[in-house]
């Protein structure tokens, strides 16, 4: 019964795709209100079948309905309710219907909010996400069809892949990622709309702006929050191994943080053109591509993928999607010529450029060095690895350059500047920065790219302090307010703005996070006995027992540690292991515990420790004694500063948030005509410029 | 922006370009890394001699039986590795991974060093990730003597 509501709906979308395809871009061109109308409804439509699917295959998972073949694939009667709800997205098919939904969200919501705007890019937008519908719809229908029957029915199934019903963070690490891989569809669709409609000024960027941090937003939760998960089950005590699953990841993030810096080039000055358009079809491209990556059993090895049908299948689609567009982008060349010409080469716009170029540079280093294995055994048939070390070496230099141009380029105007100006921007942020890097050589740190990163962390840190210091005192200037009013108005005027500049906070934060942590962490691995005790930096920790427990979807052998910190008793960490029946091999669960804490009063006579992120401690049961008992291994690691990884991303997350409110007076034509008179003007703070009148 | 500042840009761009290019290429010849199995490690020895001692590699095949020796409290773990044709012996500091035992295979990641001893920094379990039925023991009877000794 639900593999026939599931499958009906599947095909209702695909139908539902495939008019929108055709009214969107039909309508599009011949402006015809009857189709553009068509195109709106149709997307309402996709939205509802898909959300039928959807539901009906949470309803077959949580009920263990078995006839569904893909919960008879990772359902099981014994894994718990949330995980069973999570594994929607476990497997192949699942996650192609998540995605597949999401897809349909977005086109619903592009549809709703646009629903009174006459603008002529919207019903090619609509159009193109149909297509892109057409593909993911088809997947469902053929190839990864999650809606299968399957007789007899099995009483029961193996369950979800152990290591992703290990841990709760598997319900926000790929919903995360999904809205930021398919939220890129969104200024994608519109900057193909650009091409068809012929309209190639600035609207496409202007309409899509918010959707573009948004989903920008949520591809770095969902990058955070992934190297938290693996931070937490994988047990080696690492957060981020260069792994293709997680590059494919990272990739589209670099693209898309290159063009939403790009874009504000071509809004501002009308530079970059083409530059755009390309970033955001390559920032497209890059997440089916990753999805492709991650999806087609090419990882394990060039001949592995021509088995399946879905790889070749994505590998059509990306060919589809980079020759239409290439073509599409010759068809408009005339029209892509820029108005704006870069005025000097000490600007705004050109560190935005410098930016792109080191960006996408970052994009290149990283997609060869995942796809180097598969070209070298295509080439000669040599099986060949491109580890860490590698992304290591290229990454550093072009991350702390980047770091450094973060540090720059707010804080010089757009067009020109003049070297007084430029001495008063860098004279405090450049003195504060080499302090930085004494200070962090006093305390020990040697290496060269540590060094370099934490100053220009200090550097970056003050100019952003700068920008909210003149912000707010142009604000009390002008409408003579006291400076926490000041502080809130323009966050709220600007918020666009002050948001990026949280978010720049929030980086500064995760980078020298990563730099402490990666070059400041120590580990011991040790065998204990029963009631012996082993040293690591600050700890002392004792292994006191081994227990079992057994539990309905696992069974768990755990280990108990008492941790002794300045002598005294600091806590008990009881890292375990667990064996799922649908693995041979244990999944671990390290206990990572914070024990630098500084007590915070919550209330009167109410304490409560905050850990202050200076270090984790973090045990994995290695192996152990299952005869009598008497002794464990384990691996014990000091990982400094990692709590403030993820500490770095809710602060991106909040400045993420804040950027993509709505902007007061939103795209009302009198701040357009702000904008475009600021445009005009190198206005060095143009928060005095909007009219205070409220 | 006059012709010879564009002209300084553009040099600037190149050059930051070329080094780029550099870096990678560093990179990747310094940090590509090889996977062996015994035999063709055997071939490559008595071929390139001492070219390859020292170098990252990764080593595949299967955990000879009988040669598996672990001893958990120095936490040196001593096995061979072998295919059809070749072996080579293997040092590892530190547990092996669980499912890790005689027979299986393993991908060592490491250096052969001139004492003739794959030193292995690395070491991973070739399992599937596909879903099997469990087979033999139910884990909750494999240590019930544990659950035993412990309560």
């Amino acid at each position: 019964m639900l593999n026939l509501i599931g499958s009906a709906a599947i095909v209702a979308s695909l139908l539902g795709a495939l008019a929108v395809a055709v009214t969107g871009i039909v309508g599009g061109f011949t402006r015809k209100p009857g189709l553009i109308r068509a195109a709106r409804y149709g997307t309402y439509f996709v939205f509802a079948a898909m959300t039928t699917a959807v539901v009906t295959m949470e309803v077959a998972l949580l009920t263990h309905d078995f006839s569904v073949s893909y919960v008879a694939r990772v359902g099981s009667r014994e894994t718990p309710d949330y995980y069973t709800a999570i594994s929607l997205w476990s497997s192949l098919e699942g996650s192609i219907l998540f995605w597949g939904w999401i897809l349909a969200a977005y086109g619903a919501l592009v549809a709703f909010v646009n629903r009174r705007s006459d603008s002529r890019l919207v019903p090619f937008a609509e159009g193109v996400m149909g297509i892109v519908g057409l593909f993911f719809f088809g997947l469902l229908t053929g190839p990864a069809n999650p809606f299968g029957e399957v007789f007899p029915v099995p009483a029961n199934g193996p369950g979800p892949n152990p290591l992703l019903q290990n841990h709760p963070l598997m319900g926000l690490h790929p919903p995360m990622l999904y809205l930021g891989y398919v939220g890129l569809t969104v200024p994608f669709a519109f900057a193909i709309g650009a091409l068809l409609s012929g309209k190639l000024d600035e609207e496409w960027i202007r309409s899509t702006r918010r959707w573009t941090v948004a989903a920008w937003a949520f591809l770095s939760v969902g990058i955070v929050a992934g190297g938290w998960w693996s931070y937490e089950v994988l047990g080696w005590g690492g957060y981020w191994a260069w792994d293709p699953v997680e590059n494919a990841s990272f990739l589209p993030w670099l693209t898309a943080t290159a063009f939403l810096h790009s874009v504000m080039v071509q809004e501002r000055r009308g530079m970059l053109r083409t530059w755009n358009l390309s970033l955001i079809i390559g920032t497209f491209l890059l997440t089916l591509f990753g999805t492709f990556l991650t999806r087609s059993g090419i990882l394990d090895s060039v001949h592995a993928f021509t088995e399946g049908v879905i790889g070749p299948l994505f590998l059509g689609f990306i060919a589809l999607v980079m020759v239409s567009s290439l073509v599409l982008i010759a068809w408009r060349a005339d029209r892509l010529h820029a108005p704006g010409s870069l005025d000097a080469v000490v600007s705004r716009e050109s560190t935005f450029i410098l930016n792109n170029l080191l960006f996408v540079a970052f994009t290149f280093t990283v997609l060869l060095g995942t796809t180097f294995p598969l070209i070298v055994e295509a080439v000669n048939g040599n099986r060949v690895s491109v580890g860490p070390p590698y992304f290591n070496m290229v990454s550093v230099p072009l991350g702390v350059l980047l770091l450094f141009l973060m540090g720059v380029g707010p804080a010089l105007p757009w067009r020109r500047t003049t070297p007084e100006k430029l001495k008063r921007s860098f004279l405090v942020p450049s003195i504060v920065g080499i302090v930085t890097l004494l200070f962090a050589l006093l305390v020990g740190t040697r290496d060269i790219w540590p060094l370099v990163t934490f100053g220009f962390a200090g550097f970056v840190m003050t100019t952003v302090v700068e920008e909210f210091r003149k912000g707010i005192s142009a604000r009390r200037r002008i409408a003579g307010v006291p400076a926490p009013r000041a502080l809130g108005q323009i966050l709220v005027r600007n918020n666009r703005r002050y948001g990026g500049y949280i978010v720049h906070a929030g980086i500064v934060v995760i980078v020298v996070a990563l730099a402490i942590s990666g070059s400041q962490r120590f580990e011991r691995e040790v065998t204990l006995r029963r009631g012996e005790s082993m040293l690591l930096g600050d700890y002392g920790i004792r292994f006191d027992e081994l227990w079992a427990e057994e539990q309905a979807q696992r069974f768990v052998v755990g280990s108990t540690f008492t941790v002794f910190r300045k002598g005294s008793e600091a806590g008990v960490m009881q890292p375990r292991m667990n064996y799922y029946p649908n693995s041979q091999q244990p999944i671990a669960t390290p206990a990572v515990r914070c024990f630098n804490s500084i007590d915070v009063r919550v209330s009167r006579g109410r304490r409560v420790g905050v850990c202050t992120g200076k270090e984790d401690l973090y045990l994995t049961l290695m192996a152990f004694d299952d005869q009598e008992g008497a002794h464990a291994t384990v691996r014990a690691i000091v990982n400094p500063a990692v709590p403030w990884l993820w500490f770095g991303g809710m602060i991106v997350a909040l400045g993420a948030i804040l950027a993509v409110m709505p902007q007061r007076g939103g795209r009302r034509p009198a701040v357009s005509a702000v904008d475009a008179e600021a445009r005009e003007r190198p206005a060095e703070h143009p928060e005095a410029a909007v009219p205070a009148t409220v | 922006m006059s012709k010879s500042k564009k002209v300084w840009a553009g040099l600037g761009v190149l050059a930051i370009a070329g080094a780029i290019a550099l870096l990678i290429a560093g990179g990747l010849s310094s940090n590509v890394v090889y996977f062996l199995t015994p035999s063709e490690l055997r071939a490559e020895l008595a071929e390139r001699g001492n070219e390859i001692v020292d170098q990252p590699l990764r080593l595949g095949g299967q955990v000879k039986p009988g040669s598996l020796n672990w001893n958990a409290e120095a936490l040196d773990l001593q096995f061979v590795v072998q295919d059809s044709v070749g072996e080579v012996p293997v040092r590892s500091t530190g547990a092996p991974p669980s499912m890790f035992k005689e027979g299986i295979g393993v991908v060592v990641e490491g250096r052969y060093t001139r004492e003739g001893v794959f030193e292995s920094t690395n070491l991973m379990v070739k399992h599937s990730n596909e879903y099997e039925p469990p087979h033999g023991d139910k884990p909750a009877e494999m240590y019930e003597s544990l659950i035993k000794s412990d309560r």
